[in-house]
């Protein structure tokens, strides 16, 4: 349930550009890596809680999953990699390094339009 | 109407582990965070670790637990300052409570000091909390298939110590694949075979904390 704390700080960082914007936001998009481990039900939960009685509440939240990657030591081919089936897709080896996972971002605020 | 961003959702929690990183580096002290599952032993390793250099090293301990105090104690009868954090139910620390946690104990004395996270194998990685280093203890109890089952949190440890290793021959716990797993998501992982009930393999794990502390 670390999505909690995620969801505070994604209201924060709405509710700061709501106050700059003017007008109530509808909707927003976060992505994120696979080690951030977001369960997007839980993440929807914990954001419709924390939004609750808020400027952003019925907001909706789109969560975007960025694949992990990895570079393979042999043939240097990146590829989509997955822990559970770690060989390279071109060359099939299993020595290859793991790319930094994508952050956790805020991506995008929909707003409603002023009047 | 449109605003795109792309902007650090945990920015403030990184703010204020990079104003930890800095007290660290300014103090030099070499800061651990500690993660593991409940009961692979984090607080045993540590006060045993404590025991044996606390005559050579100054240790502190932040301690996290959803809550009591019980561990923060066990550190204190160990002979280390210890500040327990009672988190009320978040499964994790977060950087600002280890900043405010660093005040209650003489931290800029301290040559190491170990946060020992709340024992969780998937919240605590999301969130850095200013640590030079991070140790994933896994425990052989917990069985053999942790690393491909909480590969982030593998993927993220400086350190992983294999503790409870005395009771390999009594388990079905297959240690080359253990090894295998962690080496898919971390080829630079340092790992450590131990107990710290018995002591077995605990020298190899004090030289790595020295090597540390000297670098």
């Amino acid at each position: 349930m670390h999505e909690t704390m995620v969801a505070e700080s994604i209201l924060r960082a709405i509710t700061e550009q709501a106050e700059k914007v003017g007008t109530r936001p509808i909707s927003a998009v976060i992505s994120c890596g696979q080690f951030n481990t977001l369960n997007d039900e839980i993440m929807r939960f914990a954001f419709e809680t924390a939004a609750a009685g808020t400027v952003c509440e019925g907001m909706r939240l789109k969560i975007r999953h960025i694949p992990l990657r990895a570079a393979c030591r042999k043939c240097n081919t990146v590829f989509e990699f997955d822990v559970y089936k770690p060989n390279c897709t071109q060359c099939g080896s299993q020595e290859s390094q793991i790319q930094p996972d994508a952050p956790l971002l805020l991506e995008e605020i929909e707003f409603e339009e002023p009047q | 109407m449109k605003v795109s961003l792309g902007q650090k959702i945990l920015s403030r929690n990184e703010e204020c582990a990079s104003q930890n990183r800095d007290f660290f580096n300014k103090h030099k002290i070499v800061c651990l965070n500690v993660i593991s599952s409940p009961g692979a032993g984090k607080t045993s390793l540590l006060v045993r670790t404590i025991t044996d250099l606390r005559e050579r090293l100054q240790i502190g301990v932040i301690e996290g637990d959803i809550e009591t105090d019980n561990d923060a104690q066990k550190i204190l009868a160990a002979g280390a300052q210890a500040f327990q954090i009672q988190t009320k139910g978040a499964c994790h620390l977060s950087a600002e409570q280890v900043y405010n946690a660093l005040k209650m104990i003489d931290a800029e004395k301290m040559n190491l000091i170990f946060i020992e996270n709340v024992g969780n194998l998937v919240c605590p990685s999301a969130f850095d909390l200013g640590e030079g280093r991070r140790v994933v203890i896994l425990s052989v109890p917990e069985g053999d298939d942790k690393p491909a089952k909480y590969p982030g949190t593998f993927a993220g440890a400086s350190v992983v110590l294999i503790n409870k290793i005395d009771l390999i021959e009594h388990l079905d716990f297959n240690l080359q694949r253990v090894l295998a797993d962690i080496h898919t998501v971390n080829p630079n992982a340092k790992i450590f075979q131990l107990s710290a009930k018995t002591g077995q393999g605990m020298e190899a794990w004090y030289d790595w904390l020295k090597e540390q502390i000297e670098t």
